[in-house]
């Protein structure tokens, strides 16, 4: 390979060793080779370090989504409250769902299967490390653009869905629809090259004798939501692309008056938005199917019906988009069709709720937190299916239509579904990922107060949508109230209550975690006596992931090369432990580990495009100079090996190991 | 500078590590990779071709499609377009014969044809709107321009990669096997050559 001139190696005389020529030969600039410090987190391209970046931005988004979420129920407490505007109460329920779906649920999701993956899988990192690193910034960018907006003029206030041609200046003259559908953009890029990236992961790097039927289930879930991603990405890039056109650049793609069919959008956006109800919960899915055998000490039930029903979900996913649209008109052909079919999406979700549920019959079950969550996921996401079931008998959704009632169920399967399995992954990943273990006691407050403050939240919501009370509207008055046990007053105030005590079971989660990591102690390196590989590793996982690249023989490797089955009696007895596992890992030990080297051009690259966005709103001069900047990024990129040279790296002290690039002066 | 014990490297090339490995599927990831890519462009031409087909009669204030197209000249530009597919080809080939000089001379000339066919569509773009129809006009003129620009904009990209590919290939830039490289950039001209197969086709060839 000829990248460049190697400059001579000065020999140094009388010795054996010599000065290492510095990494002059990285297309542009040297490459950044710090391990400590902001630099070693800012410059990385670490699978590892990325998933912790994307959790703690996705978690601060939950919080800034949260709080949004309160000054809604806050608005909603008492009849005719001027807590908030109009105007601002449309901007609040708009960007509460679009940070919650796109900032928090996506990009926690993301976390998990950017750190959990590649250790899985039993690869070093990622198929394409770089470009991990361009999908987090592009996702913190996108974001901190998005949320610029509440200082540049205003939110978008059109609902996360942004229905055309609602989105029209006429009827949404602030800027905030410009920075909604640019900011989703640029999400979306993030979205697109971490399906890629995670899909050639899955399919390329997995460590010898892994078939695809013996990966771990989180793994196969997320393989499944990575093709979602990239082929419902493209049509909500298709649908933003033709919002910002109509309203930048004056095209008449929903101009009514024109004769526009204000359907277009409608489809655009659900084609897209329905298989994103599935990127969202499927890894909440995932993770509970990775939780609930290990705290049952049994293997997942039907393993093969829960890898081929998530499949079915991907696949069914795509022909129920128009049960969102029943309310339009789309005529009786459509709706009977798409009802059929949101009613046939309902079985491969049974059958995974039967799978964990007899995973947990007859098992030794251990009621930890991440137990909690997971039980809690099986239950309270049952009973938002339910409330699904009833949306695909059309004529019952007509009347539910744009009522609380579909707050309600949507808030069961995203919190009780989504949010309840990161929160079972947070518990049972957190002593793999930080050494530490969260604190138990903490941990039960935490779940107790989420689920009783959720069905205190979101449960009256059913009675407050069969009572008529519609969505989006931020007064409800005494005078249509009503009376008795159904009346809106009692209910809206009980939602509210609610959802400050769910927001104080957030709250003891994040004191929770300032807790662990204030006290002393190191979690121990299997501390649930776990199945998968991730937990075969050092304790938290080394840069390198691996010290020998495992071989795999079983799905659950971990688990039977620590216990064995007697054949005769069917009695499970341990044959191993984790040292000795590890002590037996050691032993073939690679010799030369080259991990991908830190790089300069993702955050670069992906800093071009919130300029870009800016340049398209304000000024178009500034959108030239990030389109002058993302070219030149991606040339330096293109001219940058993806491993560091030979010479950049320590040799080998003793033939040991050599995994650490070499310091440079 | 530390003073850091030199390690000579070994003399093979040692290009990419993390596809020096053999990979699960025996595609390299790169390969992989732009196959994900271009399916997920699938669905993005689909976006768009699809708000055209609900468009394109909805031309108020505007000459009509049949009174706009030229059929002769994009037929031509089309023919252009599925040659630079072919040189595109011959390029691959003489990258996998690590032939330098032709690999060279084959990205050019694909450019090249590619520029052409931008060129007669930018013709096309002003002679539209001399006509009466502007992007702002009506419907059928938003959904045509933005989706033959798309398709533009692929091709114009696509221009780039080629001359910095003949850029890089000539200085020896390019890390990592460089026939394989080509061949990357290769699948994705191919690509947006087979979408503007069924645009002339939906657009041009079946009268609205």
């Amino acid at each position: 390979m000829a990248i460049s001139e190697r400059n001579p190696v000065p020999a140094l005389a009388g010795s054996a060793s010599a000065y290492v020529t510095p990494s002059t030969s990285f297309g542009v600039f040297k490459r950044p080779v710090q391990s400590t410090g902001w630099r070693s987190w800012v410059f990385t391209v670490d699978h590892k370090k990325l998933g912790i970046m994307y959790g703690v931005v996705a978690m601060i988004f939950f919080i800034i989504g949260g709080v949004e979420a309160l000054l809604i129920r806050l608005q909603l407490a008492a009849p005719n409250n001027r807590v908030l505007s109009a105007g601002a109460y449309n901007q609040m329920f708009t960007m509460h769902a679009t940070t919650m779906v796109f900032l928090f649920v996506m990009p926690m999701a993301a976390a998990f299967a950017n750190y959990l993956v590649p250790l899985q899988i039993g690869a070093r990192d990622v198929a394409f490390p770089r470009l991990n690193a361009f999908g987090f910034w592009c996702f913190l960018f996108g974001g901190i653009f998005l949320n610029t907006s509440w200082f540049l003029g205003g939110a978008a206030d059109s609902g996360w869905f942004a229905y055309a041609p609602n989105t029209a200046l006429a009827f949404s003259p602030s800027h905030g629809v410009d920075f909604w559908a640019l900011g989703l953009q640029i999400t979306g890029i993030a979205s697109l090259t971490g399906a890629i990236n995670l899909i050639v992961t899955v399919l390329n790097m997995r460590a010898p004798g892994m078939s695809l039927m013996k990966m771990p289930i989180f793994t196969w879930m997320v393989l499944v939501v990575q093709f979602l991603l990239l082929f419902a990405i493209p049509v909500i890039t298709v649908a933003l692309f033709l919002l910002t056109f109509q309203r930048s650049f004056g095209a008449a793609f929903f101009s009514v008056e024109k004769g526009a069919d204000p359907l277009l959008w409608q489809h655009l956006f659900w084609i897209f938005g329905h298989p994103e109800v599935y990127i969202l919960v499927l890894p909440s899915f995932g993770i509970v199917s990775e939780v609930l055998p290990v705290f049952s000490k049994k293997p997942l039930f039907g393993y093969k019906f829960v890898v081929f029903s998530g499949a079915a979900i991907g696949f069914l996913g795509w022909g129920v988009w128009a049960h969102h649209m029943f309310a339009s008109g789309l005529g009786p052909v459509s709706v009977a069709v798409f009802s059929v079919a949101t009613m046939a999406i309902a079985l491969p979700t049974g059958v995974k709720i039967v799978n964990w549920t007899m995973t947990l019959w007859g098992g030794k079950l251990r009621f930890t937190t991440a137990m909690l969550f997971a039980v809690g996921l099986i239950v309270e996401f049952t009973i938002g299916g339910l409330s699904g079931v009833t949306h695909a008998v059309a004529p019952s959704d007509t009347q539910q239509t744009d009522t609380y009632y579909i707050v309600a169920h949507f808030h069961y399967v995203l919190f009780g579904g989504a949010v309840f399995g990161l929160f079972a992954g947070f518990y049972y990943w957190w002593p793999k990922i930080f050494a530490k273990m969260l604190n138990e006691r903490l941990g039960k407050w935490n779940f107790w107060l989420m689920v009783v403050g959720m069905n205190l939240t979101f449960g009256p919501m059913h009675i407050l949508g069969l009572q008529g009370q519609p969505r989006r509207m931020q007064v409800w008055t005494a005078f249509r109230a009503g009376d008795g046990f159904f009346n809106l007053a009692f209910w809206n105030r009980v939602a509210s209550v609610g959802s400050f005590v769910l927001a104080i079971g957030v709250l003891m989660f994040l004191i929770n975690v300032v807790y662990t990591h204030r006290t002393a102690g190191v979690a121990p390196a299997d501390p649930w006596d776990a199945r998968s590989l991730e937990w075969m590793t050092s304790n938290p996982p080394a840069e390198h992931n691996f010290d020998a690249i495992p071989t795999v023989h079983e799905l659950d490797e971990f688990f039977h090369r620590k216990y064995e089955e007697n054949e005769a009696t069917g009695e499970i007895h341990q044959v191993s432990t984790y040292e000795e596992i590890m002590a037996d890992e050691a032993t073939r030990a690679d010799k030369h580990i080259h991990l991908p080297s830190p790089s300069y051009w993702p955050i670069i690259l992906a800093l071009g495009l919130p300029l870009i966005a800016y340049g398209l709103i304000f000024a178009r001069l500034l959108a030239v100079f990030g389109g002058v900047i993302i070219l030149l990024a991606m040339f330096g990129w293109s001219m940058e090996p993806s491993v560091a040279d030979e010479s950049d790296y320590d040799p080998p002290v003793d033939g040991g190991p050599t995994k650490e690039l070499a310091t440079l002066g | 500078m530390a003073d850091v014990a030199v390690h000579t490297p070994p003399a093979d090339g040692h290009g990419d590590h993390s596809q020096g490995h053999t990979t699960s599927t025996g595609l390299s990831n790169n390969k992989l990779a732009m196959w994900m890519f271009l399916g997920s462009e699938c669905l993005l031409f689909g976006g768009l071709i699809s708000t055209y087909m609900l468009y394109r009669g909805r031309h108020e204030g505007s000459p009509t499609p049949s009174q706009l197209y030229n059929i002769p000249l994009t037929s031509v530009s089309s023919f252009v377009l599925l040659m630079s597919s072919l040189t595109m080809v011959l390029a691959v080939s003489a990258a996998q014969r690590r032939d330098d000089r032709n690999t060279m001379t084959w990205l050019t000339v694909t450019a090249l044809l590619g520029a052409t066919f931008v060129g007669a569509q930018v013709f096309e773009f002003t002679e539209f709107v001399r006509e009466g129809l502007g992007f702002t006009t009506n419907l059928f003129g938003s959904s045509f321009f933005t989706l033959t620009g798309f398709h533009g904009v692929h091709v114009t990209v696509g221009i780039i990669m080629l001359m910095a590919l003949v850029g890089m290939v000539s200085r020896s830039r390019i890390p990592g096997d460089k026939a394989e490289v080509v061949e990357m950039i290769g699948l994705y001209w191919h690509f947006v050559d087979i979408v503007w197969i069924i645009i002339f086709t939906l657009v041009y060839l079946i009268p609205s």
